[in-house]
């Protein structure tokens, strides 16, 4: 599995991802936003955190409308892996590639803590190592993300089974009070119809070290490495 | 020429920083204010000489950039 990992003037999660995906067995290449192409062999697109442009205009905004989102556009159109973390979900979103946007939370804090998320389906490339409706623990860091869209678009996430991550209590219950930043329906990540993109507010890279918090999030970047062997 | 670009959140897209605005508002006593919406202001000066050319540029720089059509709706003024 050849992950690449794109760089934007602001991104700096990337190398903790980096180190997620290499303890999961993934070879890493990293991708700069000026680049108009996607190198050759790449299995899966990632978008890490951090606040690409200074989150200047709206989070996400101006990297979306960089260079390299044609082809990483194109790869996930040709139904190619794609997972956007934190600023990165923002980013699909502001390039349409996922639907919805992330607004200011909703307390207007900027929220860094762990939050408890639970896996609502494990057919799928980054899930399928979970239990069904396994709750993890990852931590977050943001201060947008507030996932919104309009009733129709959330009612065809339900219908489709397209919300991958919501924000839950220590029973598991996706309690308003849970979603600290106000996101609708508790909507963590959601995933594109075929299941390949994936874009999620917290961060499982940040997760894999029992030194540093816990590991729940490893199982999510080993079946990703798994996934693609299986391909 | 001068092209004045408003940009606000769409009505039902909740707006928190609005409702803090509005919250510090009342802390200070003002009194009587209802809904307090926040949005942004961006000022472009155009080449262009012509101001319908001029408003549709503006338009379309909206759409494709300065406003997110999911949450947020856009009004373009041309200023000399």
């Amino acid at each position: 599995m050849k992950a690449g990992i794109v760089v934007f003037p602001g991104t700096n999660r990337e190398r903790d991802m980096a180190l997620a995906l290499s303890r999961a067995g993934a070879d890493i290449a990293w991708l700069w936003h000026r680049d108009p192409d996607l190198p050759a062999g790449i299995d899966l697109v990632v978008l890490p955190g951090g606040f690409s442009y200074g989150d200047y205009l709206r989070c996400g905004a101006i990297a979306a409308r960089a260079p390299i989102m044609h082809a990483i556009a194109r790869h996930a159109a040709r139904g190619g892996l794609v997972l956007g973390v934190c600023n990165g979900f923002q980013i699909l979103c502001e390039a349409g590639i996922l639907p919805g946007a992330l607004v200011r939370n909703a307390t207007l804090r900027f929220l860094a803590s762990d939050c408890l998320l639970r896996v609502e389906r494990t057919d799928t490339p980054f899930t399928a190592l979970y239990r069904a409706r396994q709750v993890i623990r990852c931590p977050m860091a943001h201060g947008d993300g507030n996932y919104v869209a309009d009733e129709e678009t959330l009612d065809r996430l339900e219908g489709e089974g397209l919300v991958a991550f919501r924000y839950v209590n220590e029973s598991g219950e996706a309690v308003a009070e849970a979603a600290r930043n106000g996101a609708a329906r508790n909507i963590a990540g959601i995933l594109a119809p075929n299941r390949r993109v994936l874009g999620l507010m917290p961060h499982p890279e940040n997760a894999v070290d029992p030194l540093t918090g816990g590991e729940d999030g490893l199982a999510l970047f080993l079946s990703l490495v798994q996934a693609e062997l299986a391909a | 020429m001068k092209a004045r670009v408003t940009v606000m959140p769409k009505s039902g897209v909740l707006d928190p920083q609005g409702k803090a605005i509005g919250r510090a508002l009342s802390s200070l006593g003002f009194e009587g204010v209802g809904e307090v919406r926040a949005g942004k202001v961006i000022e472009l000066e155009l080449a262009e000489t012509d101001p319908e050319r001029a408003k549709a540029a503006a338009e379309e720089m909206a759409r494709r950039l300065l406003a997110n059509p999911v949450i947020e709706s856009f009004r373009v003024e041309i200023a000399g």
